[in-house]
C-alpha cells in the first residue's frame, strides 16, 4: 500500500500543473477578450483565392 | 427598394452603381472601390452591408503629425515600430474583424492589426518609416471604421483590469476540489488498518493546502472586516473573517493534536462559494464608461491661426485672445466670440438639443458645441478649465469618488445578525462550561462556524449579479450591483427636458402659411437634397413627397443661410428670414422660409420632439414617485407640459447646469433622488444624485458620468426596470429568511455538541446552493414577464 504515497503524490502535481497553466494563460491576457478568436478561426483561405465565395456563419 | 450593397441604406438615387451593386452615396461606392481594387471584396460575403458611411475629414487629424501627441497615444515606439491601440465604435460584425485584421493588404506599412470585439478596438503594429499615425487614421477613416481619439487618451496609462479575485477564485476552487477528495475517509469514521495508516498523511496535507485559502483567498474579509471594526460597523464581514478565522484554527488544532480530521473541506468551500458570489457580482461592460468627463468629448488639438499660416496646438496651450479655426463636424473646445464665418452649433450633447443654433458673427459661443455649416475662425475668450461648461467640473462633486452613503440591505441586516450570534456563543458557552469545559470550547466554536453567514452573504450578489446580466440583455447597463439597491430606495425622479424627454434625433416640423402645392413640394424637396445642412436634411426626410430629377440652374447655397435655386421657369429660394426677405416672426424656434416666384409663400417651423410615450411614462411613475421635471430652457412649453403630464409633476425652468446641482443636494435633505438626464450640462446633477440614468441615442459614443446607461429607445421601459429593482430587493429580503432557517437547524446542532466534520460539510454548500438558486431562478421569473 506505499504506492498511494505515489499515487496522491502524482495526482498533486499533476492538478499543480494545470494550476500553472490556468495562471499562466490569465496572466498572458487570454480571458481578456473571448470573443474575436471564435470568429477569426472562421476566416480562412479568402485572400489566397479571392474567386472563391464562402459563406460563414453569421455573429452578430 | 433597393438598398446599398455597403451600408444597406435605402438607395433612391439609382445612378450609382457597380455591376449591379448599388450604393447609396459615393462614400460608399469609394469605399467597395478601394476594397475590391486590394482584393478584399470578401468583406461584403461574411455579412450582408456591413459597411458604414465614411465621413469627410480632410485635415481633422493633422494634430497626429505632432511628434508630442503620437508619444502619448502609442504605447510603444522605437525608430522603426510604433503600436497604437485605437477605439473604433463602428465595429459591429465578424466582416469588421476580417477586414480590419487584413488591412495590411491595403497598405504595406500596417505589420499587423488585432481587433478586440468586446471592447471595440483595434491594436495596431505599423512602420513609421513608410506610414505615420496620421495615415493610419485617415486610411481608417476612409475605409468607414474612424477612429474615436479624444483628450482622456492622451492622458496616461488606461486602467490595468485587476485580475486578483480571478487568481482568489482559482486558487480556492484548486484546494477545495482536492481537500474534498483527501477528505472523504474521514466522513465514515471506520476503524479500518489502511485508513488509519494514512490518515495523517491526508490530514498534513489538507492542512497545508488550506493555508494559501485563508492568507491569500479569504485575506479581503479579514481586511474588511478590520476596516468595519475600526469604523465601528458591524458589516456582513466580520462574522465571515470570524467563522473562517475559528473553523482554520480549530482544525489546526484538532489534526496537531490529533483530535479529529478538522473542517478544512468546510472552510475551503465556503471561502471558494463566498468568492465566486463576489466574481459572478462583478459584470463589467468594457465598452462602455460611467466615468467619462468632458475629457472624453473635446479633440486633443485645434488649428491655431498664427501669422506664418495654421498650426496644430494641443488643447492645453490654448491661450486667451488666440485665434482658432474650427472646421465642418469640429467641436469647438473653449468659450470663445464669433470672428468670422457661418456659424450653425450643433449643443446636442451639451443640452440634447436637437436643432442647430445659426450665429451672426461677434456672438459668443460656448464650448461643447459642434460646428456644422463650413469653417468658422473664432477668438478664445477663456481656457479650458475657465469655460462656462468645464467650470462644472471643478465642483465638489467631482473631487470626492463614489461617497454615495446608502447602505446595503446585507450590512444593515449584518448588525443584528452579528450580535444575535455572538450573544448565543456567549450563553452557550456559559452553560456548558458548568458541565464540561471541553465541550464548552467544542459548542462555542461550532455555534461560530455554523452562523458563518455564508447563505447569507451569497444571496446578495447572486441575485443582484444575476439582475445585472438581464439588465445589460435589455440595453439597461448598470454600473454595479449596489446601484440596483439604490435604485429600489428612489422615492423622487427627476428628469432633463431637453434630450432627455425630446428626442435629440428627431425634430417635429410644422408648416404656417400658404399651402404648397404637390409640384411645388418635390421642386423644394429635390432642392433640399442638393443641401448638406443638417436642416435641410431633416426637412428632406420630413416632407411627404417622393423625390424627383429635375433641371436645376443657378443652384446656389449660402453657408448658413439657405439655398437659391432657379428650376424651370421658378425661381426658388429657401433659409433664413434675411436671405428670403421675409419678416422675421416673434417666434424663438428654428424656422426655414420658403419663396417661390418673389413671394414669401410661409415657413417651416423645427420642434424638439417628445419622445413616445412620455406622457405614459410619467403616469406610470406617478402612484408612486415624485416627479420633477428641471429644464435649461425658458417656460414656453410649461402649458403644453403641463397638459400631458401628471397633474403633481413638479415643473422648473431656467436652471443652469450648476443650479441642477443645487437643486439635487436641497432635494437629498429629504428624498432619495433619481436623474435621469443626457447632455454634459446634467453631469453635475447626474453625480450629485443617489442614482444618476444616463439616456443616449449611441451608447458607444456620447454619455456623461453617471450610474446607469440606457439606450434612449427604451425610455418607456424605465418604469418596468424600477419595478424589477424593488421586486429583486424582495428577492434577497426572501433568500434571507430562507439562509436563517439553515442557520436555526444547524445551530441545533452546534448548541447540543453533536456537529461533526459530516454535517457541516453537508450543511454548508447545501444551504449555499439552494440559496443560490432559488434567486437565479426568482430574478428570471420576475423579468420573464
Amino acid at each position: 500500500m506505499e504506492v498511494i504515497y505515489i499515487t496522491i503524490g502524482v495526482s498533486i502535481i499533476v492538478a499543480v500543473m494545470f494550476f500553472i497553466a490556468f495562471i499562466k494563460s490569465v496572466k498572458s491576457g487570454q480571458y481578456e477578450d473571448t470573443y474575436t478568436p471564435s470568429v477569426r478561426m472562421l476566416f480562412d483561405d479568402e485572400l489566397v483565392k479571392p474567386t472563391k465565395k464562402k459563406k460563414t456563419n453569421n455573429n452578430q | 427598394m433597393d438598398v446599398c450593397y455597403h451600408c444597406g441604406n435605402d438607395c433612391e438615387d439609382k445612378s450609382l452603381k457597380i455591376e449591379q451593386k448599388y450604393f447609396c452615396c459615393n462614400g460608399c461606392k469609394t469605399v467597395f472601390e478601394i476594397l475590391n481594387q486590394s482584393e478584399l471584396n470578401c468583406y461584403y460575403d461574411f455579412e450582408k452591408t456591413p459597411g458604414s458611411i465614411p465621413n469627410d475629414i480632410k485635415e481633422k487629424y493633422g494634430y497626429l503629425d505632432h511628434q508630442e501627441i503620437i508619444e502619448k497615444l502609442t504605447s510603444f515606439s522605437d525608430e522603426t515600430t510604433e503600436v497604437v491601440q485605437l477605439y473604433i465604435p463602428t465595429i459591429h460584425c465578424s466582416s469588421c474583424i476580417w477586414i480590419l485584421e487584413n488591412l495590411h493588404k491595403l497598405n504595406d506599412g500596417i505589420v499587423t492589426s488585432t481587433v478586440n470585439f468586446p471592447d471595440k478596438t483595434v491594436r495596431f503594429t505599423y512602420k513609421n518609416q513608410e506610414i505615420s499615425l496620421r495615415k493610419v487614421v485617415e486610411l481608417m477613416s476612409s475605409i468607414g471604421y474612424e477612429p474615436y481619439i479624444s483628450l482622456d487618451d492622451t492622458e496616461g496609462a488606461k486602467n490595468k483590469v485587476d485580475k486578483t479575485l480571478i487568481y482568489q477564485v482559482t486558487v480556492a476552487a484548486f484546494v477545495f476540489g482536492n481537500v474534498m477528495l483527501l477528505s472523504f475517509p474521514e466522513y465514515f469514521e471506520v476503524d479500518e488498518y489502511w485508513l488509519n495508516q494514512y490518515k495523517y498523511v491526508f490530514r498534513g496535507l489538507m492542512l497545508v493546502m488550506s493555508i494559501p485559502v485563508v492568507f491569500f483567498s479569504a485575506r479581503d474579509y479579514f481586511i474588511s472586516a478590520y476596516k468595519g471594526i475600526s469604523h465601528r460597523i458591524l458589516n456582513i464581514d466580520i462574522p465571515i473573517a470570524l467563522g473562517i478565522a475559528v473553523l482554520f484554527v480549530r482544525s489546526v488544532v484538532e489534526v496537531l493534536f490529533d483530535i479529529g480530521g478538522g473542517f478544512f473541506d468546510s472552510l475551503t468551500g465556503l471561502v471558494f462559494f463566498l468568492l465566486l458570489g463576489k466574481f459572478f457580482q462583478k459584470k463589467t461592460y468594457n465598452y462602455l464608461s460611467f466615468e467619462r468627463d468632458y475629457k472624453s468629448y473635446f479633440p486633443i488639438a485645434v488649428t491655431k491661426i498664427c501669422e506664418n499660416g495654421e498650426e496644430s496646438i494641443p488643447l492645453q496651450n490654448i491661450k486667451k485672445r488666440d485665434r482658432l479655426l474650427i472646421r465642418n463636424e469640429e467641436l469647438i473646445p473653449v468659450d470663445c466670440i464669433l470672428i468670422s464665418g457661418n456659424a450653425s452649433i450643433d449643443y446636442s450633447f451639451v443640452t440634447g438639443e436637437a436643432v442647430p443654433v445659426e450665429k451672426e458673427s461677434g456672438a459668443k459661443l460656448f464650448a461643447g458645441g459642434k460646428q456644422t455649416a463650413g469653417a468658422i475662425e473664432i477668438e478664445v475668450v477663456e481656457t479650458i478649465e475657465q469655460s462656462y461648461l468645464t467650470q462644472l467640473w471643478g465642483n465638489d462633486v467631482f473631487a470626492k469618488k463614489s461617497t454615495k452613503s446608502i447602505k446595503n440591505l446585507t450590512d444593515s441586516i449584518s448588525k443584528y445578525f452579528t450580535m444575535a450570534i455572538l450573544t448565543i456563543a456567549t450563553v452557550a458557552g456559559i452553560y456548558w462550561s458548568f458541565i464540561d469545559v471541553g465541550i464548552a470550547v467544542n459548542v462555542v466554536t461550532a455555534v461560530l462556524i455554523i452562523a458563518c453567514p455564508c447563505a447569507l452573504a451569497l444571496s446578495a450578489p447572486f441575485a443582484l449579479g444575476n439582475i445585472l446580466r438581464i439588465f445589460g440583455l435589455r440595453k439597461f447597463y448598470v454600473k454595479n450591483a449596489d446601484t440596483v439597491e439604490h435604485l429600489a430606495k428612489i422615492d423622487t425622479i427627476v428628469f432633463d427636458k431637453t434630450g432627455t424627454l425630446t428626442s435629440t434625433s428627431n425634430s417635429e416640423i410644422s408648416y404656417t402659411g400658404t399651402a404648397l402645392t404637390k409640384e411645388e413640394q418635390v421642386i423644394l424637396k429635390s432642392l433640399l437634397r442638393m443641401s448638406n445642412h443638417p436642416l435641410s436634411r431633416a426637412l428632406y426626410a420630413y416632407l411627404p413627397v417622393a423625390y424627383k430629377k429635375l433641371e436645376v440652374q443657378d443652384f446656389e447655397e449660402v453657408l448658413g443661410k439657405g439655398v437659391a435655386a432657379t428650376v424651370g421657369e421658378m425661381s426658388v429660394k429657401f433659409g433664413a428670414a434675411s436671405f428670403v426677405g421675409a419678416n422675421k416672426g416673434s417666434t424663438n424656434s428654428t424656422v426655414i422660409y420658403v419663396r417661390l416666384n418673389e413671394q414669401v409663400k410661409g415657413y417651416y417651423e423645427l420642434k424638439n420632439q417628445y419622445r413616445e410615450k412620455v406622457s405614459q411614462v410619467f403616469s406610470a411613475l406617478a402612484p408612486n414617485y415624485k416627479l420633477v421635471v428641471l429644464s435649461g430652457d425658458n417656460d414656453g412649453e410649461r402649458a403644453y407640459l403641463e397638459e400631458i403630464l401628471p397633474k403633481n409633476t413638479e415643473l422648473v425652468f431656467h436652471q443652469k447646469p450648476e443650479d441642477k446641482l443645487d437643486f439635487i443636494k436641497n432635494l437629498q435633505e429629504s428624498k432619495c433622488v433619481l436623474m435621469v438626464g443626457d447632455g454634459l450640462n446634467d453631469a453635475g446633477a447626474l453625480m450629485q444624485s443617489n442614482v444618476g440614468i444616463s439616456i443616449s441615442e449611441n451608447i458607444n459614443v456620447f454619455s456623461p458620468a453617471c450610474d446607469i446607461i440606457m439606450d434612449a429607445k427604451l425610455f418607456r421601459k424605465l418604469p418596468d426596470f424600477m419595478r424589477y429593482a424593488k421586486k429583486t430587493v424582495l428577492i434577497i429580503k426572501m433568500s434571507f429568511g430562507l439562509s436563517f432557517m439553515y442557520n436555526l437547524v444547524g445551530m441545533y446542532f452546534a448548541l447540543t455538541g453533536m456537529l461533526t466534520p459530516v454535517v457541516a460539510a453537508i450543511l454548508m454548500p447545501l444551504s449555499s446552493i439552494t440559496i443560490v438558486i432559488f434567486v437565479t431562478l426568482c430574478t428570471n421569473l420576475l423579468t420573464k414577464k
